[in-house]
């Protein structure tokens, strides 16, 4: 297990290296720098740029060096967890991001639970009860929830919300609790907002979700052994349960590795209509005024996110099914 | 009596049925082996196309739809940038054929407007005595069709001097439903275009990857599974902001369709790839190789007809991402420019919940959206189901 493991996490290396230099060449292509675009602002509003300044911060980050020794030098600092510096911002990009990102995994987190908690039940009735009207009801609502654009439905809530609930939903927390470090009364304001951005982006996941359940399922319970047991007597709860529904949990675990980044994409949109305070809305500033180190570690950060989930899922797979674990040993 | 078998020991009589003799008769019968016996495959695809109905149902409507685009202008009461300053944000009206209790030809009412000086707000009251007949294949705003030839021809026109906006109108006083009308041109190609770029690097490197393997099969892996591991959305923000702010809006329409679908191919280059591998092995392989066929000729001629039907199918499930992608560029802002109509751009008129709040009817080019991304579901759905009729 433990071989499998190890071997899991070498054989990651090389995707995030190749998605790194894809990561960095998608910075870089924009034509100019975000100094150039900088300098023609300032002095479009009649103001002297601080060139001595951008000189030195040209020099640190070696812009008149040839774009592979930028690349290795970046690749070079977020080994040792220096993302680079925000020029926008003028601080390093750690310092800009702070929180961001841990709210980002934790949005993207509670979603997938939420995902599983919605599709599990629902995928076993659709599967059991194939072509009732429940099923043709849930598949129905399911697909109108992947046909309807996140940002839409975010939109649509934040004005239910507002009439119904008289409350404001954009953000993520109180606005007191912006800029203030973590503490019980924020974390629990986060939950109290937490609700509608996961509902927005749960639903499109939750769909596909319980499509693909359904379908597993079904293959699952045309199979002897399940006639079997029934001809036999046993209960039909158990008959389901017992079997069949465990050979589906495994696809459940493995079909991470395809909601997750459905997942993320959603969380980005839903996150800038709702100026969430996750990664969403600053990489889209980040992107557009050409703050290249900052664009670039949010993409690199969503990129790592999705890999490292893919690799938590195989190891839960290989954890809850010998058979992969074993088929893995064979191949070396 | 004459018994129908002949004495013992008697010789038989010579017979010859006279009936046309064909081997095949058991097996032409349809009553014996049954309607589907001796269909063709693509008569049999269509058999189990046909069974499912949704399916059927939603590929009639994407038929009549992209039929729609050809005559977006013939379609719309208004231009797409008519503009009508005396009713901005004018709410939809309904189409009327009773009038005090009798049945007239179909027609609106006039609006009369007012200006709410404490809220600023317009109201648009219903004038009842202003009865304004609907003209049908009518002369209307004057519009080039395709460029072409110049022509006023519209399916429906409001009443002269009159006006006609069944959705109503944004904050320039322009007809919503004539947008939304206009809009589907852009965002319904889109997809399509899309899908076709992602369809050709799909299997060109698919198939290359799959037949030839070594190499450059390794690296196409790794690259696919780096591309399908990266958030889509957040990876055609970045590409999309690539794109410069001088370039021409029909430039940027093409630059976006090649962004879509310069990330989307991972998933049919895994599907050809996947079926090439193994059916390289087969024997009409080997022998077309003998032959001399290059290996483009076996990859394109022998190899993916045989499986273009599931081709098709999966390229039909991956519009509706492509579709809902663009929505969501244009939306942020990062997408199509105008003059440029699409869905997308549409939508970016009901952005803040203000404008929700008051003037829900913006809001409405996300039902087309809904309607052609459940119908291209549906119909992959089907086609899925049909592409293998020998199950």
């Amino acid at each position: 297990m433990l071989r499998y493991i190890l071997w899991r996490i070498i054989t990651m290396i090389p995707t995030l290296l190749i998605i790194s230099a894809l990561v960095f060449t998608i910075i870089e292509l924009p034509p100019g720098d975000y100094f150039e675009s900088h300098v023609s602002e300032l002095r479009a509003m009649g103001e002297a740029a601080d060139l001595a300044e951008i000189e030195q911060l040209k020099e640190r980050y070696g812009f008149d060096k040839p774009m592979v020794v930028r690349y290795f030098h970046w690749l070079g600092g977020i080994v040792q967890g220096d993302f680079g510096y925000s020029f926008e911002f003028r601080l390093p990009v750690n310092e800009v991001v702070g929180d961001r990102l841990w709210l980002t995994i934790l949005v993207s987190v509670v979603t997938i639970a939420f995902t599983w908690l919605i599709a599990f039940p629902i995928g076993i009735y659709s599967a059991t009860h194939q072509y009732s009207w429940g099923d043709y009801g849930l598949t129905f609502v399911g697909m109108i929830g992947i046909a309807v654009p996140n940002f839409i439905l975010a939109l649509v809530m934040m004005y239910f919300a507002n009439v119904w609930f008289g409350t404001s939903i954009g953000h993520l927390m109180g606005r007191e609790y912006l800029n203030q470090p973590m503490s019980w009364d924020k974390f629990i304001s986060i939950l109290e907002h937490l609700w509608i951005p996961v509902l927005i982006i749960g639903t499109a996941g939750t769909a596909a979700m319980i499509r693909r359940l359904r379908a597993n399922l079904l293959d699952e319970l045309r199979k002897q052994y399940v006639i079997t047991a029934r001809a036999k007597g046993l209960h039909p709860f158990k008959v389901t349960v017992k079997y069949p529904l465990r050979m589906a949990l495994n696809f459940f675990i493995s079909d991470i590795g395809s909601i997750l980044p459905a997942v993320i994409s959603g969380a980005e949109v839903t996150a800038i209509v709702l100026s969430l305070e996750t990664t969403g809305p600053m990489l889209i500033k980040a992107l557009q005024s050409q703050d290249m180190y900052l664009a670039g570690s949010f993409l690199m950060f969503l990129a790592a996110l999705t890999v490292i989930g893919v690799l938590v899922s195989d190891i839960a797979l290989a954890l809850l099914d010998p058979r992969i674990r074993f088929g893995e040993g064979r191949h070396k | 009596m004459k018994s129908p078998l002949p004495n013992p020991g008697a010789p038989l009589e010579h017979f010859v049925s006279d009936a046309p003799y064909d081997p095949n008769d058991v097996e032409n019968d349809n009553d014996l082996a049954g309607p589907t016996a001796h269909a063709s495959q693509t008569r049999l695809m269509w058999l189990y196309f046909k069974q499912h109905r949704l399916a059927l149902a939603s590929g009639i409507f994407l038929i009549l739809i992209y039929l729609a685009i050809l005559i977006s202008e013939f379609l719309a009461p208004y231009n797409l940038h008519t503009r009508n300053t005396e009713f901005i944000y004018a709410p939809p009206i309904s189409v009327n054929i009773f009038h005090e209790g009798k049945l007239v030809a179909p027609f609106v009412y006039g609006q009369d407007m007012t200006l709410d000086m404490n809220t600023l707000r317009r109201n648009y009251t219903d004038d009842l005595t202003d009865i304004q007949t609907l003209r049908f294949f009518c002369r209307g705003d004057s519009y080039e069709f395709w460029s072409l030839f110049e022509s006023d021809l519209h399916l429906v026109c409001p009443a002269e001097g009159g006006q006609l906006f069944l959705l109503g109108t944004d904050r320039l006083g322009r007809d919503v439903l004539s947008r939304t009308i206009y809009g589907a041109r852009i965002s319904l190609t889109i997809g399509i275009l899309g899908v076709l770029m992602s369809f050709v690097l799909g299997i060109i490197i698919g198939g290359i990857a799959g037949y030839r393997g070594g190499i450059f099969d390794m690296v196409v892996q790794r690259i696919t599974e780096v591309l399908q591991s990266i958030p889509s959305i957040p990876l055609w923000m970045a590409l999309a902001t690539i794109i410069p702010l001088t370039w021409s809006p029909l430039l940027v329409y093409v630059g976006i369709t090649v962004i879509l679908g310069l990330l989307d191919w991972t998933g049919l280059a895994r599907a050809v790839r996947s079926k090439l591998l193994s059916l390289r092995e087969e024997d009409y392989v080997v022998a077309a190789q003998l032959l001399g066929a290059k290996s483009s000729r076996v990859i394109g001629r022998h190899l993916i007809p045989g499986f273009m039907s599931h081709l098709i199918a999966s390229a039909t499930l991956t519009v509706p991402g492509m579709i809902l992608g663009e929505t969501a560029l244009s939306f942020l802002g990062i997408g199509l420019r105008p003059p440029i109509t699409s869905w997308g751009i549409l939508l970016t008129e009901a952005r803040s919940i203000n404008i929700i709040a008051l003037y829900p009817w913006l809001l409405f080019p996300v039902v087309p959206v809904i309607l052609v991304i459940l119908a291209f579901n549906f119909l992959g759905d089907g086609l899925r189901d049909a592409a293998d009729p020998y199950k």
